[in-house]
């Protein structure tokens, strides 16, 4: 019985030097439940400033562009991003230092080159959209090109990243066929869907 | 019993030596440092046991330099890797063994 013990225990010992080499298995599911939070109250923001209950969901409250708004909306995803990030390092590096783990080593590396390639395209191409005032269509792109940066660095740490953003790709392309609704995809991209998986990854991994 | 214990390679025996060839199934090649971080053993061991998976050719080594600084990778080779897949197919057939 006794070596039937040792066997298993080599068997998960190969399991976990396995995953450890090349997975970053650090990332804290609570990251994601903060950046969803964060989201959620700067979708709000913009929606208190520039949109009605009136009408079918919901409206602009005035009809036009103004520069001031794009400006407001760019400034309050950019304070979103940054809050993201920084909670987001926060529990990742709490997560690792807890199990012994480095946070910056080949797994994490080779994870936030794979996330970005996609990431900055999208960044790139969103720049573009707005620079052409193409506004409608950028919410609908960041949440297209999101999901693809997940499913790309997916292969680099917990599988469930990779169901996250394909339900992003979806949504993001169900947010292109029903132009103006930009900043309720958002909310639920961004916010809804972030606290959903970061507690099931919470849960899973880290209780 | 017997026969079945037999399979087990003796190259992996031993813990590092199993650790090493682990990481090297899932990584195309890792550096001599992040092997060592994986690990946690010292510079020497770490060289020993690599020497004695290299004697047997299960995995091989490339030494280069990043500017004066000498890099020396090791990636598992052909033979290394049907080792292993060996040996954990015995592993596993021990372990329904002793089920029943």
């Amino acid at each position: 019985m006794e070596t039937k013990d040792q066997y298993l225990s080599e068997i998960s010992e190969i399991k976990s030097m396995m995953e450890r080499s090349s997975r970053f298995i650090s990332l804290s599911g609570l990251s994601g439940v903060f950046a969803g939070i964060y989201a959620l109250f700067g979708a709000w923001l913009v929606f208190d400033r520039m949109y009605t209950t009136d009408g079918f969901f919901y409206n602009r409250a005035y009809s036009g562009v103004y520069n001031n708004d794009v400006l407001f909306m760019i400034g309050v995803a950019i304070g979103v991003l940054i809050l993201a990030l920084g909670t987001g390092i926060f529990f990742t590096t709490r997560k690792a230092k807890k199990h012994g783990l480095k946070i910056w080593d080949s797994t994490s590396k080779r994870l936030l080159i794979n996330l970005l390639i996609p990431l900055a395209t999208g960044g790139i191409i969103c720049l573009i959209l707005l620079d052409k005032h193409y506004y409608a269509l950028v919410a609908p792109a960041t949440l297209v090109f999101y999901g693809l940066s997940l499913v790309n660095a997916s292969h680099h740490t917990y599988r469930d990243i990779r169901y996250l953003g394909l339900t992003q790709i979806v949504l993001g392309l169900v947010a292109f066929m029903y132009i103006g609704y930009g900043l309720l995809f958002w909310a639920i991209g961004f916010g809804v869907l972030h606290i959903l998986y970061g507690t099931l990854m919470y849960f899973k991994y880290e209780r | 019993m017997k026969n079945l214990i037999d399979k087990l390679d003796k190259a992996f025996e031993n813990r590092v030596r199993l650790g090493i060839m682990s990481a090297l199934m899932v990584n195309e090649r890792l550096n001599f440092n992040t092997l060592k971080e994986l690990l946690k053993v010292t510079d020497g061991n770490l060289a020993s046991h690599l020497k004695a998976l290299e004697q047997v050719e299960y995995v091989a080594m490339q030494k280069e330099f990043i500017g004066r600084k000498p890099n020396t990778n090791y990636n598992a080779t052909g033979k290394g890797r049907e080792a292993f897949k060996r040996h954990l197919a015995a592993l596993e057939e021990l372990i329904k063994g002793s089920n029943s």
